[in-house]
């Protein structure tokens, strides 16, 4: 499923200024809020659900070459964060859903693990 | 979404959107502007406008009394006048003396979202005090981007070419590119920019996706526990060889107590504000072994700890040709 259905379908709101009409489909998704574990289980061009927003995620993001960051529970990146996140190139999306729904709605979209 | 949806893009740029969105926030409108143009006066005759738009081959002017601007008049007015067959009119009728400018010193995208918000097909550029020193069209700025474009580009592929061919290039009995980055405890802002800087190093050299992405994840683990856990800081080093890559920490305290026990997959000594940003999930040393072929970790409460890394290289994954680069009979 295209990012940008995605986003219209659980009414995600983009931190970034990026274009999300171009972005390929995505097809994974991964969910933990510990650094670590998306290094070792998110896939390439995985969707990262987490409500954690500091700078870091980016950094964790970017490395592993993901698409997007769904920021869960209203949680907000500051402006470095969305600053560093436009140069990289890692789209951040926000929700006031939790973690738990997103992935829910993700499922239902069609999206599997990596 | 973004301000620069809706603009004409040919396929070309539409492929790295983002980079042209980057682009037009760093260049300036006075970097792609026309500085050559013809200007009428309130005085003219539409008449005298209709052959300077033919002769110029232009679709619109701006209008100047003494050197101020005044107005601008387009191919509309032109075509407006025609059919009232006015042409003995001066411009001033015609004209229309709604300003919209921009000025020279701001970036293509403040240009962009004036082009968004109004339906103009150019818009004077004014300086610092005002007088008007050329003209922006849309055509201008995706001129300007794509020849940037164009040129960062090529820079990027000529870093490659030069990079990838650096083992190739150097004789020696033994040649290695050596990396070093100092990193500051705490420093949880700059987290992941050493690595970052490691995993790009790589690719110029011509390293792998999957070369680079292992050692940017090693790396980044290691980069982590300096910042989170050491006392003062500590040091990356890391070494390219044409066939291993050895990436190193070395900090100066407080040393890991009970190494297997640090091995252990969840076990973690990491604060609970530490804990809170995500980090310290007890999985840094375990997703490191996952990523290199060899680890060692020398760690004492006196001197602190030093964890050696390395990922061997097959002989297709290889920095240079792996036949010719060094000198015979050598280790």
């Amino acid at each position: 499923m295209k990012l940008f259905d995605i986003a219209q379908k659980l009414d995600l709101h983009q931190f970034t200024h990026l274009e999300v009409d171009s972005v390929d489909e995505s097809t994974s998704a991964y969910c933990s809020d510990m650094l670590s574990c998306v290094m070792t289980g998110a896939g390439h061009h995985a969707i990262w659900v987490t409500l954690q927003a500091h700078q870091n995620i980016v950094a964790v993001a970017a490395l592993l070459e993901l698409t997007a960051i769904i920021i869960s529970e209203n949680a907000l990146p500051d402006a470095v964060t969305i600053e560093k996140a436009d140069q990289e190139g890692i789209i951040l999306l926000g929700t006031t859903a939790k973690n738990f729904e997103v992935c829910g709605k993700l499922w239902e979209l069609g999206l599997r693990s990596s | 979404m973004t301000d620069i949806k809706n603009q004409p893009i040919t396929d070309a740029v539409a492929e790295s959107i983002t980079k042209v969105e980057e682009l037009a926030y760093e260049l300036l409108i006075n970097q792609v502007m026309t500085r050559d143009i013809a200007t009428v006066s309130p005085s003219d005759t539409m008449e005298f406008v209709a052959i300077l738009f033919r002769e110029k081959r232009i679709s619109g002017s701006p209008v100047l009394r003494d050197g101020e601007l005044v107005g601008i008049l387009s191919i509309e007015d032109l075509i407006r006048c025609l059919m009232a067959v006015d042409l003995p009119s001066t411009v001033e009728k015609y004209m229309s003396s709604k300003l919209i400018t921009v000025k020279e010193f701001d970036p293509v995208i403040e240009a962009l979202k004036t082009f968004v918000h109004n339906r103009v097909g150019r818009l004077p550029v004014l300086d610092e005090q005002n007088k008007l020193v050329g003209i922006i069209t849309k055509g201008d700025i995706t001129r300007g981007l794509l020849k940037k474009l164009t040129n960062e580009f090529q820079q990027e592929e000529i870093r490659v070419y030069r990079a990838s061919h650096l083992f190739e290039d150097i004789i020696s009995t033994r040649t290695s590119l050596v990396l070093r980055y100092n990193i500051k405890p705490r420093d949880f802002i700059h987290g992941g920019t050493a690595s970052s800087y490691i995993k790009r190093a790589l690719m110029r050299l011509g390293a792998s996706p999957q070369i680079a992405r292992r050692c940017g994840i090693a790396i980044y683990e290691a980069e982590m526990n300096l910042i989170i856990h050491s006392r003062n800081g500590g040091i990356i080093r890391v070494e390219i060889e044409p066939h291993q890559i050895t990436m190193e920490t070395i900090d100066d305290g407080p040393g890991i107590q009970d190494v297997d026990l640090a091995m252990k997959p969840g076990f973690s000594t990491a604060t609970e504000q530490v804990r809170e940003m995500g980090f310290g999930a007890g999985m840094g040393l375990a997703n490191i072994t996952r990523c290199v072929d060899q680890l060692k970790i020398d760690s004492s409460l006196e001197r602190g700890t030093r964890l050696k890394m390395k990922i061997l290289l097959k002989e297709q994954e290889s920095f240079g040709d792996s036949r010719g680069n060094h000198l015979e009979g050598t280790p």
